[in-house]
């Protein structure tokens, strides 16, 4: 392309320049997801998490010592489902931080946030007692992992479940999931739009 | 999932440096957070470096759970800016981390021009609350997963924050959109 004033060499030294740049960004963001233990489950069997339209798989998990969450108690409210790999992620600012500070946004859709790892109770409770987390951690310890792994959502590798996410319907119904990079936070843009996708409820005057 | 800015940079937004820069770098970040008290020196040093051709803004991202102090912070610089000393507060701000509570807080305002009383009572009654959820939520609608995040002309920067790669990410941008 020539652009007036500029010679052409200019113009193809930053192009080349720019095409570097975003080579670098790419193979940088591989290098990062190369060094999790991702990579070690990525070449026998990637996790494929529960497609939309597949009826969510009912399960009853510990969400304090003394105190379960069944989900199909959850009916007539969407739920949202949070696999995370464990407690005490050392960053600040961490997926469930997030998730927390956006709570209100969620609840305007009625929405209710469960998160999952194969942390014990006592774990989760410690947890969320130190990050002020205002929903329910739910404990997938016994046997380890078995509601991750009925979702898909689960890393033999690294005996933990992954990092994905989950919004059902008030029926039931998955109507989006993602899977993220295990060590990159998924951020909640994605549940809001599902969240504003799914249809009022049935129950609305007209 | 959108790594894009989502309202682009408008009249609402505080920023420095040349309007007409042919690169503008957004930052969501907390007052709080050491990893954003981390980056303050290296984008102070990257402003001064591209002068004109940096324009910067900062938006509040505060995770108020985990840094009690951030929201109000993120409040006082608002504060701040109502009487233009947003960036003389910002910058207070990042090189006082570990002294956040609202006495200080005030202090600070005076310290920028502010009447303290009014500074008191703009965060008692949460004058610019809403101002800084807005923020907020428009970064959790651009994709910000954490603090600080930063945008270049819009679009996500997922790299490391340290000076070289940032500045080199920045200068390129510049290149490609430099007017003619």
């Amino acid at each position: 392309m020539y652009e007036p004033g500029r010679l052409n060499g200019e113009v193809f030294a930053e192009q080349l320049l720019l095409r570097l740049f975003a080579v670098h960004q790419k193979r940088l963001i591989r290098l990062m997801i190369a060094r999790t233990p991702l990579n070690a489950t990525a070449d026998s069997s990637p996790s494929a998490p529960l497609a939309p339209g597949t009826v969510a798989p009912d399960f009853s998990l510990a969400s304090a010592p003394d105190a379960t969450v069944r989900l199909s108690s959850l009916r007539g409210r969407p739920v949202i489902l949070v696999f995370y790999p464990n407690d005490w992620s050392p960053v600040c600012g961490d997926e469930l931080s997030l998730f927390n500070e956006v709570l209100d946004e969620f609840r305007r859709h009625d929405a209710e946030l469960l998160g999952i790892s194969v942390d014990s109770v006592w774990c989760h409770k410690a947890y969320q007692e130190a990050r002020h987390l205002g929903f329910s951690l739910l404990a997938d310890f016994e046997p380890k992992g078995g509601v991750a792994r009925a979702y898909g959502a689960y890393r033999d590798a690294a005996g933990t479940s992954e990092r994905a996410l989950f919004v059902i319907d008030r029926d039931g119904v998955i109507r989006w999931s993602y899977l993220s990079p295990v060590n990159v936070n998924p951020g909640a843009d994605g549940i809001l739009t599902a969240l504003e996708a799914l249809p009022a409820p049935t129950v609305a005057p007209r | 999932m959108s790594p894009r800015l989502v309202p682009p940079v408008g009249p609402d937004d505080h920023e420095s440096g040349s309007p007409n820069a042919p690169v503008t770098l957004v930052e969501y970040g907390d007052f709080e957070c050491p990893h954003c008290g981390a980056a303050f020196p290296i984008v102070e040093r990257i402003r001064e470096r591209l002068g004109d051709r940096l324009r910067f803004v900062f938006r509040h991202f505060p995770l108020a759970e985990a840094h009690p102090h951030a929201e109000h912070a993120a409040e006082i610089a608002e504060a701040a800016g109502e009487h233009g000393a947003f960036w003389a507060m910002h910058r207070t701000l990042f090189e006082h981390q570990d002294a956040l509570d609202d006495a200080s807080l005030v202090r600070y305002a005076a310290g920028v021009g502010l009447d303290a009383e009014w500074a008191a009572g703009a965060l008692a009654a949460g004058t610019f609350m809403s101002r800084v959820r807005h923020q907020f939520m428009s970064g959790v609608r651009s994709g910000v997963n954490g603090t600080p995040t930063f945008f270049i002309n819009g679009m996500r920067y997922d790299l490391a924050v340290n000076e070289r790669v940032l500045l080199a990410t920045l200068e390129s941008a510049a290149l490609a959109s430099s007017p003619v």
